[in-house]
């Protein structure tokens, strides 16, 4: 058994200590929001925060986790209110086919949580490990942007993993 | 209709027209509307497309797959203007697998004549295709068809249910239907009372509707030529789990796959003792098939994915041969053979080439050689299906993102031996398509794995690996091309010779076995025949290579190469004839203002004809492609480290645009998805077997290479055209010859880091 919390809510979950968090979440913990696309860390789909920092789950053994906070998209929302990225995401029409969107969404709560006011150039550090085959970049960081003044607009609010 | 016959129909074209004759009473018929069974249920369904409930809530079932190109937006706004219920109020659902969603124009691809030709024989072969498409209940999703060929019936849906709605009201009321109306959901009386659509929707589903229906005109419409905010975004935002992958049932048991690397080759032997000592693992078994196309293999049911995956590693297997040349360079020395020595035929052959070049002075003469690779699809969500046999073995329920339904249905309901009728697919959002999607590969493994466990549903998802090495891969190509150029410049003469494995050949192998193509595969010089480029004497050979790795349709299928070694080649003219590239098409272009309109607009956009930046320079294209016109300027920059892309402009015209936000982010995904092959894609062979597979080895392009996007929308064209794959086949050339007027360095090989590094 292995103890986390996932999206606030304390789960154990009874699986192999060398299996990756992406597939404890959506195969055991049935939590589908974090995607799988790549299983080596090159593609991001299976980004989520774990104490807060950004994480491909895929390459992500279950037994370095127990105990850690993670935050996957399917918790960002506090029940209808959307996160603010969620809500850029939206007024920008970012997603296409949508698969990649999951980890790119958990990388830019990552970002903005660290940098409130991204450059172009922490944009493109920050996002370069999340790939999107329907090529949304430009959507994207304009989304990024959105969020950020969003953020200065409103009081600064934290997702903690 | 029988199966034999509804297989010989699909070969080409003398079929297809002998096949209209024969189907012609079965064209007339209409097929059964599939939401009929909604009706206990408590939806009220008017027709295939639109249901309302008693209490208002009113559905469209989205005949197309979604795969991000927006079909779940658009197709539901085609509705909505003339339904009088505002987009963000209806429920999107995506139908399932039925002959009632047949798509005719994706059929149009099959003829072998240009966009350009609407001659009687291309016409008369463009209605027979229409028809086919219609007998055989194709419903798929490709060919840039899905707004095209619903902007028609999903309107008359609309249309149809308000009608019916307003004559449940007429009846109900005793008032003349005339003076009616209908606005945000509800019939409205001349008194001013509001009856909601969901207090008529009873009655009025049960009525016939007027047949004499006019669709509103364009100049009222109120949803269309307006961006919608899309159906699906929310979704997508949240996580949901709206995919293949994420399909999860009581019981289900997790399999995954793993076919001969050496595509098409058979298993000799394999000794599965290792993996099934692993906790988790249900069972290994061999998934081969004689003949099958897709070579030996086996799979590996557990209890999760992961366990699936690792266990299938330590599969000891013996793997055969594989049934073509086993390195890329064995395999390009074959197409290159083809290319030399084969006899093509033509599809565009105008004028005398053969006489204008033996009379040509040499210095006249420009040629050309270029070629590019395999590439595989790599959509995001790799290839998955769920599949579930009932106990008894006498019903099949399929969950896929699939682009091709019915065909998936039907090859599903054999592989399990269950009646079509009793075989049920249900469509699922797709993480990327492609053309990847049409195949029936991975229905078909999950139907077959399924068999194994009645009762049980079994969920089979290909590791990434899998995904990249067994794909029907866009084909590797190479052309020759010679010009003679006249006293001003201008090609009086063009001869373009194409060579390529057939990809019609290689999709009868994979769907319909028992059929072999004959005749010419006109998509092996699509985008090279069809442009509107007039030039006295111009021919294009259409040349099958012989190379069995299979190949399949990807995002613009022949207009991803053809684009390429076309607007390169006429790139290459200009800057031999001392012309500026802009005008040397624009003379070529002469008999067709759309198309100059489009180059002329993209010229002003990107400030074609001011000085360069220093240290950059630009690169112009053009390519007509499903119908949609499309001029693109890339600029480039040289850095320390290599080159990087800093802008595209592209101006389309595809002569109406229903929703210019969602049209924009079609043309820019197409564009990033051509610059990312352009870039550094290929799919190469070593001892038989696939080198790249992963994203670390076959990459795209990533957030920190992409240009900023300039995009305007024109409605010159007189016919509608598509949007999904347009904007890809002008981006890979315009590139190059950015490239060229940069460095001096003119690329004829694809990808271009062969040749130089990108920033
Ligand atoms: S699935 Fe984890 S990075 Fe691709
Ligand atoms: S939206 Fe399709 S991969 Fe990013």
């Amino acid at each position: 058994m292995i103890d986390l919390t996932i999206n606030g809510e304390e789960r154990s979950l009874d699986v192999d200590g060398e299996m990756p968090l992406l597939w404890a979440l959506r195969d055991v913990a049935k939590v589908k929001g974090p995607k799988f696309g790549c299983g080596i860390a090159a593609c991001g789909a299976c980004t989520v925060l774990v104490d807060g920092a950004p994480t491909r789950s895929c390459v992500t053994p279950m037994e370095t986790v127990e105990g850690a906070q993670i935050t996957t998209v399917d918790g960002l929302a506090v029940g209808e209110t959307l996160h603010r990225v969620q809500e850029a995401w939206i007024a920008e029409q970012v997603a296409q086919c949508g698969y990649c969107q999951s980890g790119q969404i958990m990388s830019a709560v990552a970002l903005l949580n660290e940098v409130p006011n991204p450059t172009d150039e922490d944009i493109d550090d920050a996002m370069s490990g999340n790939l999107c085959r329907c090529g949304t970049y430009p959507r994207i960081r304009a989304a990024i942007k959105r969020a950020a003044e969003q953020n200065s607009a409103v009081k600064p609010e934290t997702v903690e993993g | 209709m029988g199966k034999i016959l509804r297989r010989t129909f699909l070969i080409g074209t003398a079929a297809i027209a002998g096949g209209v004759a024969f189907g012609a009473y079965k064209v007339l018929e209409t097929p059964e509307n599939p939401l009929e069974a909604k009706r206990g249920s408590g939806e009220n369904p008017f027709n295939p497309y639109v249901t309302i409930t008693d209490n208002d809530v009113v559905s469209v079932y989205v005949p197309r797959s979604e795969m991000g190109q927006g079909v779940a937006t658009t197709l539901v706004a085609l509705v909505a203007e003339e339904l009088d219920v505002p987009v963000e109020r209806i429920r999107t659902l995506i139908a399932p697998a039925s002959d009632a969603y047949f798509n005719s124009t994706m059929m149009h691809e099959l003829v072998p004549f240009g966009h350009l030709d609407r001659g009687v024989l291309a016409q008369s072969s463009r209605a027979a295709t229409r028809a086919v498409g219609k007998i055989f209940g194709i419903q798929a999703t490709g060919g840039s068809s899905s707004t095209r060929d619903a902007f028609e019936p999903m309107r008359r849906a609309g249309a149809a249910a308000r009608e019916t709605l307003k004559l449940a009201a007429a009846e109900q009321f005793s008032i003349a239907v005339d003076r009616l109306s209908t606005a945000d959901g509800a019939v409205e009386l001349p008194d001013g009372t509001r009856l909601t659509y969901g207090s008529l929707a009873q009655a009025a589903s049960a009525l016939e509707p007027p047949t004499d229906i006019e669709l509103r005109d364009p100049s009222t419409w109120t949803v269309l030529g307006k961006s919608q905010p899309r159906t699906d975004m929310r979704a997508k935002v949240t996580g949901a789990p709206i995919f293949g992958m994420d399909v999860d049932l009581p019981d289900m048991l997790y399999a995954t796959i793993k076919m001969n690397p050496r595509l098409g080759g058979p298993m000799l032997s394999f000794n599965a003792r290792e993996a099934r000592k692993v906790r988790g693992v249900i069972d290994v078994i061999d998934i081969s098939r004689d003949g099958e196309p897709f070579g030996g293999g086996f799979a590996v049911v557990a209890q999760d994915t992961w366990t699936a995956f690792k266990a299938a590693e330590l599969v000891d297997v013996e793997w055969g041969e594989a049934p073509y040349p086993s390195t890329t360079d064995a395999i390009m020395e074959q197409i290159g053979d083809a290319l030399d020595n084969g006899s093509g035929f033509h599809p565009r052959n105008d004028g005398d080439v053969d006489t204008a070049f033996a009379d040509a002075r040499r210095d006249r003469v420009i040629e050309a050689r270029y070629q590019v690779p395999y590439l595989a699809h790599a959509t995001m969500e790799p290839m998955n299906a769920t599949a579930l046999l009932s106990a008894d073995g006498e019903r099949l329920d399929i969950w896929a993102g699939t682009q091709a339904p019915t065909i998936a249905l039907e090859d599903c309901a054999h592989e399990a031996g269950v009646a079509e009728e009793n075989t049920f697919v249900k469509i699922t959002y797709l993480g990327g398509g492609f053309g990847r999607r049409v195949e029936v590969d991975f229905v078909r493994y999950a139907t077959r794995i399924a068999k194994a466990f009645p009762g049980r549903p079994v969920k089979t998802v290909w590791s990434r690996e899998e995904d990249m090495t067994h794909d029907a891969y866009r084909p590797a190509a190479m052309s020759s091309w010679r010009a003679l150029l006249g006293d001003d410049g201008v090609p009086v003469a063009i001869d373009a010779r194409i060579a390529c494995p057939s990809i019609m050949k290689s999709a009868l192998d994979r769907f319909y076995p028992s059929l072999f193509a004959v005749g010419p595969d006109s998509s092996i010089a699509q985008g090279a025949y069809d442009q509107p480029y007039s030039v006295e004497n111009y021919r294009v050979s259409d040349i099958i290579a012989d190379v069995a790795v299979p190949v399949g349709i990807w995002r613009s299928v022949g207009n991803s190469y053809n684009g390429f070694f076309q607007e390169s080649f006429i790139d290459e003219c200009a800057h031999a004839a001392e012309m500026d590239p802009l005008d040397m098409r624009l003379a070529l272009m002469k008999d067709y203002p759309t198309a100059q309109a489009a180059i002329k607009k993209v010229a002003d956009m990107a400030r074609w004809s001011a000085p360069a930046t220093p240290g950059r320079a630009k690169g112009m294209a053009f390519t007509l492609s499903f119908g949609t016109w499309v001029a693109q300027v890339v600029e480039v920059e040289s850095r320390d480290d290599g080159i990087a892309i800093t802008n595209v402009w592209c101006a389309a015209d595809s002569g109406r645009v229903i929703d210019p936000g969602i049209c924009k982010a079609q043309l820019m995904s197409g564009i990033v998805f051509g610059l990312s092959s352009a870039l550094g894609q290929a799919i190469t062979f070593e001892d038989g077997m696939v080198q790249e597979t992963n994203f670390d080895t076959f990459d795209a392009m990533r957030i920190d290479q992409c240009p900023d996007i300039h995009i305007e929308l024109l409605e010159n064209a007189d016919h509608m055209g598509g949007m999904g794959e347009p904007g890809t086949p002008p981006s890979i050339p315009a590139l190059a010859n950015a490239i060229f007027a940069l460095t001096g360095e003119r690329v004829r090989s694809m990808p271009l880091s062969d040749s130089m590094d990108f920033v």
